[in-house]
């Protein structure tokens, strides 16, 4: 298990590495386009020059990346050419405010849709199966960016329940948050629940359900203690995945709703070419994505004994 | 049902193959969704292929701005579905908007499975370090959250059809490798893979001819779940504003460009929503109803 779980974080940081290179390479390899990019395209050449001898980019490719990852690791990003203060300074604010998203998505999202998964999977073919199978289908074919403006046509300008925008000026108001967290819920726990459904229609048809039905146990009994356990495990791997899907959706549904957060950032600074702000959320972006996925392998094999114990 | 019992697999002729290809997806009557998901993609395919003759305007001409469904032009004709901001009929940019989806979205898909597969073939067939290489390379490429990757990708070469192709091909491919090496590890191990070495055939040979064939049911699956989701990310960069530049119709763009007057004019927005979901809802019925009808024999 130790070996394991070193192995992974081991690849982890591995992944971490090569993606710094090639994002480094990709946004800094001419420091050309950089000067531009940093100045603006109006500035002097000489003005480039200048910059660039002062920012140390005359330097052998090999040593900028050296000094580049060193300020990363102490969490030196750079400055923000649109903002004009430190990128962290704009970096750490908005990635709370995506947090807080993140957590109210998940928060309602997964007990929703391991419940409908297990009712839809107890009785595989019945017509609550079908029922939610269908539904999650539909459900998981409205693009996220579709389904922002259906709801906000219904609610905001329909029923004038929800404010139109999340953009939280005047302090925090949940009142806002409603909007954008069911957006995500709604493209989101489709996949899961099928997941779910999957895994826990597997279950009942192993043996030892069966015999556990024959021997005579209630039902719920066979449902909560012997089926459960075993058909969460599959889950529990594809939630920690969705993370990945997370930091896509809320993307699109920051920059909808004008929600100050880390997605509505990175959109920003990439259609501004804002490079130190792409190269930072990019960064913390992969991070999260590799963390979540490391976890959901070492919590897999833990939670699996049949994998655990060999 | 009916019980289809091949004990030997017949010499894979064209036609042969051609008619097995016919019996599976004859097999899909048996699947409700299935049926649906079909009928959704080709009703799409044949409203895009018949474009020119079924729109009633120039998708973009400017006629008469904002006009509600149903609208009668004056110079004839009827706004069915009304006109956006600009006065350019929706039913027209939804009917050509299927075209412009039609076109870029198989195409990238096959792009992606063009070096998925070969990517595939190669890590599972040879294994040893084309796969370590292979498989760790895409190990990192799929570590990004999709659309970060794109908006990094678009961010740096530029948003255009060829480019929007190129992000998706390089996002996808990873994807499909894994698959196709996972299925290429289970057959490398067949009696016929071992003839065919035995007879002295390439290695190329038996990759494409010999295992590719008979690894595309899972396949087929999944390329119809990719396609789906292919065109919602052709609709995300649309709607973002890094995807195909304006004024072609991009259902993606017209919801994006329409969606701050949607509280005055749904219908500008509601239109190219309902086409859009339609076609990813098609694919993702027609993924579901084949994959249930190749679990059943």
């Amino acid at each position: 298990m130790l070996i394991l779980i070193s192995k992974r974080i081991g690849f982890m940081i591995l992944t971490m590495l090569v993606v710094s290179v090639v994002l480094f390479l990709l946004l800094e390899y001419s420091p050309g386009s950089v000067a531009t990019k940093v100045l603006g395209p109006y500035s002097s050449e000489e003005a480039r020059q200048l910059w660039l001898e002062r920012h140390g980019y005359f330097e052998p490719l090999w040593y900028r990346y050296g000094a580049w990852l060193g300020n990363f690791l102490v969490g030196d990003f750079g400055d923000s050419v649109r903002f004009r203060v430190p990128v962290s300074e704009v970096l750490w604010p908005r990635l709370w405010n995506t947090a807080i998203l993140g957590f109210w998505t998940f928060a309602i999202m997964i007990p929703l849709s391991l419940i409908l998964g297990v009712l839809a999977g107890m009785r595989e073919g019945s017509r609550l199966d079908r029922i939610i199978s269908v539904g999650s289908i539909i459900t998981t074919s409205v693009p996220e960016f579709a389904s922002t403006v259906l709801l906000s046509a219904i609610f905001v300008y329909g029923l004038k329940w929800l404010p139109g925008t999340s953009s939280m000026t005047s302090g925090f108001d949940f009142m806002q948050l409603i909007l954008p967290v069911m957006v995500l819920i709604i493209y989101d726990f489709g996949y899961v629940a099928r997941m779910t459904r999957a895994s826990m229609a597997e279950v009942m048809t192993s043996h030892y359900i069966r015999t556990a039905i024959l021997k005579g146990l209630p039902y719920r009994q066979v449902i909560m203690k012997h089926a459960l356990r075993n058909a969460l495990i599959a889950p529990f791997t594809v939630i920690m995945l969705q993370i990945n899907w997370l930091l896509s959706g809320v993307i699109v549904v920051e920059f909808f709703f004008a929600y100050k957060g880390f997605g509505a950032l990175l959109l920003e600074a990439s259609l501004n070419q804002d490079l130190y702000v792409i190269e930072a959320c990019a960064m913390v972006a992969v991070f999260v994505a590799v963390t979540s996925q490391t976890i959901a392998d070492i919590g897999y094999t833990y939670l699996n004994p049949r994998i655990r114990f060999t | 049902m009916s019980n289809i019992v091949e004990t030997v697999t017949p010499a894979p002729t064209t036609g042969a193959a051609f008619m097995r290809a016919i019996k599976s997806f004859a097999l899909l009557r048996e699947s409700v969704p299935g049926m649906i998901g079909a009928g959704l993609v080709l009703f799409w395919v044949i409203v895009a292929i018949l474009a020119p003759l079924i729109a009633p305007f120039d998708p973009l001409a400017i006629l008469q701005p904002m006009a509600k469904p149903g609208t009668d032009f004056a110079q004839g004709g009827t706004f069915w579905l009304g006109t956006d901001h600009l006065g350019r009929d929706i039913l027209s940019r939804i009917i050509y908007g299927s075209q412009t989806v039609l076109f870029y979205a198989p195409l990238a898909t096959l792009c992606a499975y063009t070096f998925g597969i070969l990517m595939g073939l190669a890590a599972g067939y040879h294994l040893g370090w084309w796969d370590i290489i292979l498989s760790r390379v895409s190990d990192i490429i799929l570590s990004f959250p999709v659309l970060v990757l794109y908006i990094i990708i678009i961010a740096t070469i530029g948003s255009s059809g060829i480019n929007i192709i190129i992000a998706i091909t390089f996002a996808s491919a990873p994807g499909i490798m894994r698959i196709v090496r996972g299925l290429v590890l289970d057959l490398r191990n067949r009696d016929y893979v071992a003839a065919a070495q035995t007879r002295g055939e390439s290695a190329m040979y038996i990759m494409l001819v010999e295992i590719l064939p008979n690894a595309r049911g899972p396949l087929i699956v999944d390329a119809c779940l990719r396609l789906g989701y292919v065109i919602i990310t052709i609709g995300v960069l649309g709607f973002l504003g890094l995807g195909l530049p304006p004024p072609d119709p991009d259902w993606g763009g017209m919801i994006n460009e329409t969606r701050k007057m949607a509280m005055f004019f749904p219908h500008m927005t509601v239109f190219p929503v309902i086409a859009i979901s339609s076609l990813i809802l098609g694919f993702n019925l027609l993924a579901d109803g084949l994959r249930e009808v190749s679990l059943r024999d």
